[in-house]
């Protein structure tokens, strides 16, 4: 990457593969100070079915990655994060989130682990410098290194049914051993010792490679993937795609449906908080609220009448009061439904509640519906 | 795309072709791919009054919500329906997937737009190029 990773807003980043998405006529937006493509000449839409029928390759590079390793990295883990990572074995991952005191958000993480005491957390791009700040400080006491790795690799996420077929024409890793969820390393484009996981942020099948960040090797295993994906309809496709096929799937994104004011119950991710092991940052809060009970919640909205309600969008009741707020809203692609994700109080969210969006001065009616909207077909 | 020589632009990329008093209202070629997919189309009633230069309706992408300015003043004599339930004809066919007719207040009004070479012209700056 050609930018220094504690150069927070003031440069627009680059990944290694920017002029590899200028030259296949990506539009360019800036996510969180990145230059990144948001689509294709292909299109959004074409981009999403690609990913729910066949295979669509993104560049991910812009997200974080730090190690915790060393002779406490396990407590320091557990310590930071919601989910018990003494669970993991080897070369499994979990989804985790790192939290405040509040139980609110710092993140929320994939911690995989590598070694007994040696965990690689993948974060969010936007809060880069902020979670690796938090790591550094809250696992000062133990006996561990923390490391920055956010720019040593250009992660490409290989996602979609076929995904496994084209990323297996590229690797002796035997992917078939390789479960949802779970890592391997091996040669990817003839590039040795490489990360491969199981996971991705598509609600699809999927895997993520993590390479080397010099430009040459990235073009050259980015292309590699194109060219082992022509034949089952592969398509490069931008953060547009991610973000409708996550919301498909309701994978929360950071600043949205999770926050430093939104807890773990708010949010609905308490699956993946374990309030049996050992104290962690936010449990404390959590007890209390567990006990005094949430007054909102996220729940799934589709739209009735026409309208499509937006990310911020407010949510009314029946006398056009408000009562909540969209927190990500889109036209869902695959689905060809207009689909919200939005806190509302208990009281209007149970499925089939009908309420308000505020479009345009107007309350356009959505009703409650069960979420995931979309999940994947289980697949022999 | 060439720009069609009968049609006249906006700055903010919608076209009219005027024909007698009537005129017919569109969103450019580049308007459509900058919004990229077309989702939703959300257009006046027959009947509403449109003043040159004022918001008539909006289109949204996957990704965006942008409004349609109107081109002309005038009141709206019909409405392209099939744009409700394929408002990807607008992305298929930019000159060609009307949105509304008009009946001109003002036709002299026109005169104000971009021609063909004009706005060209001024999408290439806009661009960049």
């Amino acid at each position: 990457m050609s930018s220094t990773p504690d150069d927070s807003t003031a440069v627009i980043r680059k990944t290694a593969l920017n002029a590899v998405h200028r030259k296949l006529g990506a539009k360019m937006v800036d996510f969180n100070g990145w230059d990144m493509p948001v689509e294709y000449p292909a299109g959004l839409i074409a981009e999403h079915l690609a990913v729910r029928s066949g295979v669509g390759i993104f560049d991910v590079s812009h997200m974080g990655d730090i190690r915790v390793s060393g002779r406490q990295a396990l407590p320091a883990v557990q310590h930071i994060t919601m989910n018990d990572a003494s669970k993991l074995q080897l070369g499994q991952c979990q989804y985790s989130a790192m939290l405040y005191p509040q139980g609110t958000f710092v993140d929320d993480v994939i911690v995989h682990r590598f070694g007994e005491n040696d965990f690689f957390f993948v974060i969010n791009a936007g809060t880069r410098e902020k979670d690796i700040a938090w790591v550094r400080e809250n696992t000062r006491s133990f006996d561990c290194k923390v490391e920055h790795l956010s720019d040593d690799f250009t992660q490409i996420a290989i996602q979609g049914p076929r995904g496994v077929d084209v990323l297996q024409k590229l690797t002796d890793a035997d992917l078939s051993k390789v479960k949802f969820y779970w890592f391997t390393r091996g040669t990817v484009c003839g590039l040795q010792d490489i990360l491969i996981a199981r996971t991705g942020y598509t609600a699809e099948d999927g895997f993520e490679i993590y390479v080397p960040t010099d430009t040459a090797t990235s073009e050259r295993v980015w292309n590699e993937v194109l060219a082992a994906g022509k034949e089952f309809g592969v398509l490069p496709c931008g953060l547009g795609a991610r973000n409708t096929l996550r919301l498909e799937g309701k994978l929360a994104l950071y600043g949205h449906e999770i926050s430093d004011s939104i807890t773990v119950w708010e949010a609905g991710l308490d699956r993946w908080l374990k309030m049996d092991k050992a104290e962690f940052i936010g449990r404390r809060s959590l007890e209390r609220q567990q006990t005094d009970g949430v007054t909102r919640t996220l729940v799934g909205l589709e739209m009735i009448e026409r309208g499509i309600g937006r990310d911020g969008y407010k949510v009314l009741d029946e006398n056009g009061k408000q009562i909540g707020q969209v927190t990500s809203g889109s036209y869902a692609p695959f689905l060809k439904k207009n689909i919200d994700l939005a806190y509302v109080p208990l009281s209007h969210a149970k499925v089939d509640a009908v309420v308000g969006v505020e479009i345009r001065g107007n309350a356009v009616k959505a009703k409650v519906v069960p979420t995931p909207f979309y999940k994947r077909p289980k697949r022999s | 795309m060439a720009y069609p020589a009968d049609l006249k632009y906006t700055k903010e990329h919608e076209w009219i072709k005027v024909e007698g008093d009537t005129g017919i209202i569109g969103i450019t070629d580049h308007a459509q791919k900058a919004l990229g997919d077309i989702v939703f189309v959300e257009l006046p009633k027959p009947g509403a009054t449109l003043t040159q230069g004022k918001s008539l309706g909006t289109v949204e992408s996957v990704k965006a919500v942008s409004d349609i300015y109107a081109p002309a003043s005038g009141t709206v004599t019909e409405v392209n329906q099939e744009l409700n339930t394929a408002p990807e004809k607008v992305n298929a066919d930019p000159h060609g997937a009307w949105m509304l007719k008009v009946k001109l207040s003002n036709p002299g009004e026109v005169k104000n737009l971009l021609s063909a070479a004009d706005y060209e012209k001024f999408v290439a700056e806009e661009d960049g190029h």
